[in-house]
């Protein structure tokens, strides 16, 4: 009897310790590491990647990218620039302090601070107020329909623990020292920063206490999570294929094909929120980087339309991006909110058709052209201008590719020192509204409008839908964004090419949830 | 003795000037830091601040001029990409790159001097034949294919060793060392062999030829009509003589191993300063480049004053001929 009690003691034991030594660990790389611990410092996705899993948001994405709530239980907008937050119950940071209606005013406040690079996701925001310990209100400067779309974006942190460590502001570059938020965290979210040595290793342990492990959809089993950057491709794969790593976000696209033939290994493919597309100057009376004197061929829509009709998107998205790529004609994938399946067509490949266009606008023999480029920034960017290029030859305008680091780049293209560039555009918001704005609304000053519209590309009707969108809500806003998409496949201010696709590649046993924003949720992480 | 260590110290100011002055003339082209501070989402005022922020509106001149006046005091400010000072950002990268620049010269010259003895004393047997052709192949290889072959064959192929990464470190107050513990050591050894190939090759030839040049003297034919032993003429006349250009030859290039770390550290992930150096490249970050490129031009300058040095105490040539008046 004794005896098998005994047996029985032992037989628990070492199932304690065979469950305790089963932590399950993920080992995760990526070509960069996160710059700054810090959540309102930088809005670039590996420094997001990391922080997301850490800090919560008062309204969160589900898996389709949907809104789902986060840390606040339901949301309503009282009055048009009035929206009422009611907050969950009993959430604790990391650290201990209770999360209250405080910490959420404290959060916005510190993302709309002038060194917050966060703006975007509050600009519409004059002030917040918290009701009561549980209740907080946003008041907007003017009706914002995408509101709970942007405060997806803003992490919430705590106050007392903000302040008492002097990191009330995002750094400042004037600051000769380092912030404490540049390397420590203190979040409600479903991992903690158990340590971090930048550029070599971040290991984040599972919050036992979060409370989004009631929630049943959060099915992720996974204890520890350990980043590692290898910023050069070919050892980032090498570390995957000798089982150093489980998790690569971003393989190489040539590797696709080998690490596809792995029994251990598995590519997950999607499509990104980002579009690829070629923009050109349409401001100036003469170009800079031309051969043509004294007008500009890009004023010309018959010009803009030749070089589209020019371009064999088929051939792009089959050679240079090896099928990773959804081909588009308009300005952002289905994802974001106002996208339209009609407005989404191309102008079809026709080099004929191109050269008569060309033929009658003027320009019989074509032209010399530089075409900007970044080479390190987007998939295969520098290969893309060089496809563009070779085609656009084909039809008389001879274009030379001038590449570029994305430094040098995007110095260049802010001076709007360019007669022609190649960008791709993410949609963080996920709503229509991001793209137009920035990218295609005259530049006026104003935060956000033509701050990336490089080509200065300006159409008084455009710029009117736009503004209407900022404000208008419902079905009427929806109708607003699908004139302002027919008209820009009509009037050409840029010319589209593809939505980035985004492999990411894992072992068999992990099972992750690929998302279009190109960012893990390790809380749907599941290891066998 | 001391006189020559001031006046080789004063050579180098000029040096240091020069290269520093270099240095920030050229992140003029590397692009705009602004760009990639504001990401991607500001206003035009928000960018004309930051600029004045960081003083890049103010003429090349006055930029260099506070610079080298901060770098004086050892001030080079925060990093623009992680927010931390420069200072102690180097800092913590200096340990795995002067552990790893150790290994590798290390390797080269254990490894380098006994080839290089042993293919100079027997230069047509089929061993001499087999190494001086490998010493080729490290001679022509870039160091990054050097690098990714062999984590093909012994991580990929074989997984004895790690891809990339220094495995654990044990802290040692600020020194972070890899020579403790098992999974550092094994994690040194391809990125000690990549970094030290073209220096082992190098350092082989040298030996390899001074050996040869050094055994036709009169004074070997001396020893040998003395009837002095093989081993003794060898290792007690011959190597002795050969030591003083490898000395040199080993110095300078530990210097070149240090500073070109840059490509097997980043081939490796390693995380020391070469790789700093290229992450910041990538986002303009001028002040960490502008420190790391001021302490590589301190590590030469002083290298080069201890090879001098240890010349002084090899050669006694140098100190009878500096002694006669020179």
């Amino acid at each position: 009897m004794r005896l098998l009690r005994m047996a029985a003691l032992a037989a628990a034991l070492t199932g304690i310790l065979a469950s305790a030594g089963m932590a399950r660990t993920v080992r995760w790389a990526a070509s960069g590491d996160p710059n700054t611990m810090d959540p309102h410092s930088q809005n670039v996705g590996t420094v997001t990647m990391v922080l997301q899993q850490i800090y919560d948001s008062m309204i969160q994405r589900n898996r389709q990218l949907g809104l789902e709530p986060g840390l606040a239980a339901a949301w309503r907008q009282e009055e048009p620039n009035r929206w009422r937050f009611t907050l969950r119950e009993g959430v604790r940071f990391h650290e201990g302090e209770t999360f209250t209606s405080d910490d959420v005013v404290f959060s916005i406040t510190r993302a709309l601070a002038p060194t917050s690079n966060f703006g975007i996701f509050v600009d519409t925001i004059d002030r917040a107020v918290a009701v009561d310990a549980l209740t907080v209100d946003i008041i907007t400067k003017a009706p914002d329909p995408i509101l709970p779309n942007k405060l997806a974006s803003v992490m919430m942190m705590s106050r007392s623990w903000s302040e008492r460590n002097n990191a009330a502001r995002p750094q400042n570059t004037r600051q000769r020292e380092e912030m404490f938020t540049t390397r420590n965290t203190n979040g409600t979210g479903a991992y903690r920063l158990q340590s971090r040595e930048p550029d070599v290793r971040t290991v984040l342990a599972r919050n036992t206490g979060w409370w989004g492990w009631q929630v049943p959809t959060n099915n992720g089993n996974i204890d520890e999570i350990v980043f590692r950057p290898i910023a050069s491709d070919a050892t980032r794969i090498a570390a995957l294929l000798s089982n150093e790593i489980d998790f690569v976000l971003d393989p190489p696209l040539q590797d696709l094909q080998r690490l596809r033939s792995q029994n251990a290994l598995r590519v997950l493919e999607g499509p990104e929120v980002r579009t690829v597309f070629l923009a050109m100057d349409t401001a100036r009376d003469e170009l800079l980087y031309s051969n043509v004197q004294g007008r500009n061929p890009f004023r010309d829509l018959r010009v803009r339309q030749a070089l589209y009709h020019a371009i064999d998107i088929a051939a792009i998205h089959r050679t240079t991006m090896r099928g990773q790529s959804v081909p588009t004609g308009t300005l952002f994938p289905e994802q974001v909110n106002g996208w339209a399946r009609e407005e989404d067509v191309r102008l079809p490949f026709d080099a004929a058709r191109a050269r008569a266009l060309l033929t009658e606008a003027g320009y019989p023999n074509g032209f010399e052209v530089t075409l900007d480029c970044p080479n390190n920034r987007y998939i295969n960017d520098e290969q893309i201008c060089q496809a563009v290029a070779a085609m656009w030859a084909r039809v008389g305008v001879r274009t030379r590719v001038n590449s570029l680091p994305l430094g040098p780049f995007f110095a260049k293209i802010q001076r709007d020192d360019t007669s022609l560039y190649l960008l791709g555009w993410g949609v963080p918001t996920l709503d229509a509204l991001y793209s137009f704005q920035s990218l295609i609304a005259t530049r006026n000053g104003a935060q956000g409008d033509g701050i990336w519209n490089y080509g200065r590309y300006s159409n008084p009707r455009m710029d009117e839908l736009i503004q209407r969108m900022k404000v208008e809500t419902g079905d009427t806003r929806m109708a607003t964004i699908r004139e302002a998409l027919h008209l820009y496949r009509e009037d050409v201010p840029s010319i589209p090419l593809h939505h980035q696709m985004i492999p990411w590649a894992l072992r068999s046993n992990l099972q992750i949830p690929h998302m279009a924003n190109n960012q893990p949720y390790f809380r749907w992480a599941v290891m066998n | 003795m001391f006189s020559f260590i001031v006046s080789r110290i004063l050579q180098a100011l000029p040096v240091m000037f020069v290269v520093s002055l270099i240095s920030f003339a050229m992140f003029a082209y590397v692009g705009d830091p602004v760009a990639i501070m504001l990401g991607q989402d500001f206003t035009e005022a928000q960018r004309v601040a930051l600029v004045r922020d960081l003083g890049l509106d103010e003429p090349f001149f006055v930029q260099f001029a506070k610079f080298v006046g901060n770098a004086m005091q050892g001030e080079f400010g925060l990093s623009y990409r992680l927010s931390r000072p420069v200072a102690e950002l180097i800092a913590e990268r200096a340990p795995a790159t002067l552990e790893l620049a150790f290994s590798a010269a290390l390797i080269s010259l254990a490894v380098g001097v006994p080839m290089g003895i042993y293919t100079g004393l027997f230069r047509h047997s089929w061993l001499s034949r087999f190494l001086l052709t490998f010493s080729l192949v490290g001679v022509s290889l870039p160091t990054f294919l050097i690098g990714i072959l062999l984590i093909l064959v012994f991580s990929v192929w074989l997984g004895w060793l790690p891809s990339f990464g220094r495995g654990d470190v044990v802290r040692i107050g600020w020194w972070s060392s890899g020579f403790f513990t098992v999974s550092g050591l094994k994690a040194m050894i391809l990125p000690a062999i990549t970094l030290g190939l073209l220096q082992l090759t190098l350092i082989m030839r040298l030996v390899r030829s001074e050996m040869m040049e050094v055994l036709r003297t009169d004074y070997i034919k001396f020893a040998r009509a003395r009837g002095l032993p093989n081993r003794a003429i060898y290792f007690g006349h011959a190597l002795k003589n050969t030591l003083v250009p490898v000395i040199t030859i080993a110095g300078l290039q530990l210097g070149s191993i240090i500073a070109f770390a840059i490509v097997t550290e980043t081939v490796f992930q390693w995380p020391g300063m070469g790789l700093l150096f290229i992450q910041s490249v990538g986002a303009a970050d001028i002040p960490v480049m502008a420190a790391y490129l001021m302490l590589i031009a301190v590590v030469f300058v002083t290298i080069n004053l201890i090879v001098d040095l240890l010349y002084y105490a090899v050669d006694p040539r140098l100190r009878t001929g500096r002694g006669a008046g020179h």
